[in-house]
């Protein structure tokens, strides 16, 4: 996952100098350090949340894992996370699924189709993206992406419907759904994506593109097989990063989805919920009871991010040829 | 001469038909653009669709395959899925735009009318917030203040740990910390802003003031610039690093002058993320900052107000035309502003930076 | 290339005045805003009814039902009172007690009593004495909606139950139409909207449907929504732009919330002679015949939800400032009780009555007046 020089050249520079040796130590002492404090500050982190989740769980009158009401604070606390993972994860999927194919093509676009003049200010201009307020999304969202996207969704029932899971049973009803919450949240996450996988692209060797190209490569074939699998752990890097704010929005989430405690497993009716919109509303009129709950539910996001972010690490482990720095 | 061009004349057409398969002229993308866009809005009106959205799918589709169908038709197989992979990069970049003008636009349209002198300059104080009058100054000085400090705890500890998990990082330590750097990109920032508030305020004792805000901006910025940061480092070719070890550069001053300025504008991308992000968090500051309508310039004392957290306030709370008003002149203040800073660090970064790019 | 640089050079330095410039623009950055004007025929005795205390920071925090209210005194204290800043931070009543129990605030806004075990809890804060609820600001829930042609409607507790509750589905159900004689009302599906953070106008809006709905709510009151189906929407803010938006739509919000989206409010049939309409007026009759359950100087409400007394609205809601009776940090106390005394004085009163909250009925609020200046 991590690449060094080898160890043997590394031992000859210290050797070459004594106060080099000096700061070298002070230097590596300074980077471990610094990874030290982040470790211990997330691992308190960490422990702060399995503490207070421990406290609300093994009060839960219920499963934690497949009720579907939220009411710890309620005389009898009953209390699940089944609604909230099953709307966190489909809303992250559909985000993810429109986001990384849209954000890759923006990156190649940046980096090798625009012309330079339109490429620099796109770039910029998307920058811009990310530097919108969630709060600022979730009323774009709610007073304009949500009229918009009734005859999409309309539409989607009527040709998809089949499929089940774009079936609307609802009649009537404005399309806060867990869709439209994806395709914000897609929306959102795009910039971050695209800036990422931008830089990635940027950082392809010229000799590669080069020697594609001289080989009568047209210019997809040279991006297929000189740029995309250079940058391709960049992009799962980027994706990943891309997912965790997906994952994570609070205030877009909240001021668009309709919630319900129902599961529901056709994405274009109202309900559902995720778990960081379900701790923003209610952790304000919450008990320390209640707190400790949503603290629970907190956890189970970690294990999720955890659980996405292990297998995106193993994919890049495996495509390690690739990486710049070994080339 | 008048013989000898005569006699090259009929050589010429034949080598052309010899050495170049047939190309699609010049405009043809753009020709198959207007051509398809024109279908999509016929058939959207055609059919009545009521939602936009639907009319630009259908153009993006017809796009797609129109120019695929042709080129494939004139040009051949290989030429068709190049011709395929540029519409498609076209349409994601159309796909893009659409939101972000919709965006800019409905945010400049709705706030550029409030921001003006007064709004910039005056804070909140004796101001009834369902009439008119006020600005953001508090919030503005305290957004300042909570991002700055922020970004001056986050990035260096980012920075130095990214540093550490490339360069040196091997063994048990590097695998931890990139574990626990996963699962905090997926941090709820309510969370973030919940373990601040039950450590520093309420366990070690601290008043709620700009600094407690910043530390819980700080834990999200971290696993931004770490992440991202790490990427940029990885990118830089190991050739780099031995021709300076070679000519007996020791390892920390390769990274310092060889290694970092090489990735310097991948990392500023990567920090300049982390500062917008964290720049737009409503939920920990709401929770510890206070929200004060007064000017507080101390982040070390005292409630101060951040723009988003003004920004939900004057949405959610007054909920009035003059709230949406201020609403939206604090959004484009703070997009105006992030904006600012991105534009700064990258010119500072390419300033600094030793390669021309590409 | 060198072309290039020196226009990146130019942009940056472009950027760099840019930025330098706005900011200096900004550094002049004043608190001193013009003195507000209310509104109110009460407006020129305001500041007259403020004796400032000592000055200072004073914090606060809690319900967001309340939070207009607060804005509306902040103002006209901080006009008079120039040392003093107060900051109200509103992050609802649960977040606003717990902060008061951890010290962390002078007075949390709560829209229900102290539990028995946070009285407990304010002992530890409070030391030598406890936490004590003092009503302060009234207000109401109307029922609005958004029906084409409709002006008027009347409904009555079972009716707005059932329509919760996804037990009535069309607008043109013989129940809704027996209320309403000679209305034509459409037979299109009710888009019930429901809130979908927790909140204490939940509360008092289910208390009132199973007190007054006749059987029809089989849910116990509480703050997080329990009825069956209908659509939810974060905050008040949020359903109000739903009500609007939503066309059959019909949902609950506080009457400031009503008044400021110019939403249509139902009138309640209570078993009076006529259907009450939504307004101050009728909320402060319904207060007048409240009952004080608090023992000593806790002043917490009993309102009678399932009123049938004449011009009476029933669904109504009470937030309490909620304070240590002995106790208070020292450095805070004074301008705690002299904001506090502005806040129940005739003048605070009136100031918070033209933006959608019921002034306390005059019996009532000498009850809280007697109580303040008693703080230690």
């Amino acid at each position: 996952m991590t690449s060094s020089p080898p160890a043997e050249s590394e031992g000859r520079v210290r050797r070459s100098r004594s106060d080099s040796r000096r700061g070298d130590s002070i230097f590596f002492n300074l980077s471990r350090g610094s990874g030290i404090l982040l470790l211990v500050i997330m691992a308190a982190i960490a422990g702060f949340l399995a503490y207070r989740s421990w406290l609300a769980i093994s009060k839960d009158q219920a499963n934690f894992l497949t009720t579907f009401e939220w009411t710890p604070d309620a005389a009898k606390p009953v209390f699940g996370i089944a609604v909230l993972a099953f709307g966190t994860v489909v809303s992250a999927v559909i985000a993810m699924a429109i986001a990384v194919p849209v954000a890759i093509g923006i990156a190649l676009f940046i980096s090798h189709y625009a012309p330079r003049r339109i490429a620099q200010p796109f770039a910029y201009l998307v920058d811009l993206l990310a530097a919108v307020p969630s709060i600022v999304y979730g009323l774009w969202g709610a007073l304009f992406l949500v009229p918009h996207m009734a005859g999409l969704t309309a539409w989607m029932d009527q040709y998809l419907g089949w499929t089940f899971v774009f079936k609307q049973t609802q009649l009537g009803v404005t399309p806060r759904n867990l869709f439209t919450v994806g395709v914000l949240l897609a929306i959102m996450i795009l910039p971050i994506i695209t800036a990422v996988t931008r830089e990635v692209f940027r950082q392809v060797p010229r000799a590669h593109e080069e020697a594609a190209l001289a080989l009568g490569a047209t210019r997809w074939e040279m991006i297929r097989t000189a740029v995309l699998p250079f940058g391709r752990p960049g992009i799962i890097s980027a994706s990943m990063l891309g997912l965790g704010r997906a994952l994570g929005e609070t205030i877009a989430v909240a001021t668009v989805l309709s919630t319900s405690s129902v599961l529901s497993l056709h994405v274009l009716d109202l309900g559902g919920g995720t778990f960081a919109q379900n701790i923003a509303l209610k952790f304000g009129e919450a008990m320390p009871f209640g707190r400790d709950a949503l603290m629970a539910s907190g956890l189970v996001l970690f294990v999720i991010t955890l659980l996405v972010n292990g297998a995106a690490r193993l994919i890049i482990a495996r495509r390690k040829e690739y990486s710049g720095a070994n080339a | 001469m008048s013989a000898v061009t005569t006699a090259d004349a009929p050589i010429v057409p034949q080598l052309r038909q010899n050495l170049t398969t047939a190309r699609l002229p010049k405009w043809a993308p753009a020709g198959v653009a207007v051509l398809s866009v024109a279908l999509g809005c016929a058939i959207g009106a055609g059919a009545g669709l009521a939602s936009h959205i639907q009319w630009g799918l259908i153009a993006g589709l017809l796009f797609l395959a129109i120019s695929y169908g042709l080129s494939a038709w004139v040009e051949g197989r290989r030429q068709a899925k190049d011709r395929f992979a540029t519409s498609l990069v076209w349409v994601a970049f159309v796909i893009a735009v659409v939101p972000l003008i919709s965006l800019t636009v409905y945010t400049v349209q709705q706030g550029a009318g409030v921001v003006d002198g007064n709004f910039l300059s005056h804070s909140m104080r004796n101001v009834i917030q369902s009439g008119p009058g006020g600005g953001i100054y508090h919030a503005l000085i305290g957004t300042l203040e909570q991002v700055g400090l922020a970004t001056a705890m986050a990035a260096p500890v980012g920075l130095m740990t990214a540093v550490y998990l490339v360069e040196y990082g091997r063994g048990r330590l590097a695998k931890v910390v990139t574990f626990f750097v996963d699962v905090m990109t997926g941090i709820p920032s309510i969370v973030a802003g919940l373990f601040v508030l039950s450590v520093w305020n309420i366990l070690l004792g601290f008043a709620f003031s700009g600094f407690s805000g910043s530390l819980a901006l700080a834990i999200l910025m971290m696993p931004v610039v770490v992440r991202s940061t790490e990427e940029m480092l990885k990118l830089v070719p190991n050739e780099l690093r031995e021709a300076s070890y070679a000519l007996g550069v020791p390892k920390w001053k390769t990274i310092l002058r060889i290694v970092l300025p090489t990735a310097i504008g991948g990392i500023t991308t990567g920090v300049m993320l982390a500062v917008a992000r964290i720049a737009g968090e409503t939920a920990p500051v709401l929770m510890l900052v206070f929200g004060a309508d007064a000017i507080n310039t101390d982040p070390f004392n005292g409630p101060q107000q951040s723009l988003p957290l003004f920004i939900w306030q004057q949405y959610a709370s007054v909920n009035n035309s003059f709230g949406y008003a201020r609403a939206w002149g604090a959004a484009l203040v703070l997009i105006a502003f992030v904006m600012g800073l991105n534009l700064i660090a990258r010119g500072i970064a390419r300033w600094r930076s030793p390669k021309a790019g590409h | 290339m060198k072309l290039q640089r020196n226009g990146r050079t130019k942009a940056l330095a472009i950027g760099a005045m840019a930025l330098v410039s706005s900011l200096s623009l900004a550094a002049c950055g004043s608190d001193n805003n013009p003195a507000p004007t209310p509104s109110g025929s009460s407006a020129g005795s305001a500041s007259a009814a403020i004796a400032c205390g000592k000055g200072g920071q004073l914090l606060a925090s809690g319900s967001t039902a309340q939070g207009n209210a607060i804005d509306v005194w902040k103002a006209a204290y901080g006009s008079a009172c120039s040392s003093t800043t107060i900051t109200y931070g509103g992050g609802g009543s649960g977040a606003g007690v717990q902060q008061f129990n951890q010290g962390k605030v002078a007075f949390a806004g709560s829209d229900s009593a102290l539990k028995p075990t946070e009285v407990d809890a304010s002992k530890a804060v409070c030391k030598t004495g406890q936490g004590i609820d003092l009503p302060m600001v009234a207000g109401l829930v109307s029922v609005v909606f958004n029906v084409d042609g409709v002006k008027n409607l009347v409904l009555d507790g079972p009716t707005i139950a059932k329509i919760f509750d996804s037990k009535i589905t069309t607008w043109n159900d013989p129940a809704i139409a027996a209320l309403n004689p000679g209305v034509t009302l459409p037979s299109a599906p009710i888009q019930a909207i429901h809130r979908s953070d927790d909140s204490g106008t939940t509360q008092n809006f289910t208390t009132y449907l199973s007190k007054a709905g006749g059987g029809n709510w089989t849910h116990a009151p509480s703050k997080t929504w329990a009825g069956t189906g209908g659509q939810s929407a974060s905050l008040s803010a949020g359903v109000s732009a739903q009500i609007k938006q939503v066309k059959n739509s019909i949902g609950y919000v506080e009457l400031s919330y009503a008044q400021i989206n110019n939403l249509t409010s139902a009138s309640i049939a209570t078993g009076a002679t006529k259907p009450v309409d939504a307004t101050a007026a009728n909320a402060a009759t319904t207060f007048a015949n409240a009952k004080i359950v608090g023992t000593g100087s806790d002043l917490s409400l009993s309102l009678d939800y399932a009123t049938k007394a004449e011009g009476a609205y029933p669904i109504v809601l009470v937030t309490y400032e909620i304070v240590c009776d002995k106790g208070n940090n020292p450095a805070t106390l004074d301008t705690l009780k002299s904001f506090l005394t502005y806040t129940i004085s005739d003048a605070g009163q009136q100031a918070i009555g033209d933006k959608g909250y019921v002034p306390l009925p005059k019996e009532l609020a000498s009850k809280v007046q007697a109580v303040i200046p008693t703080l230690a």
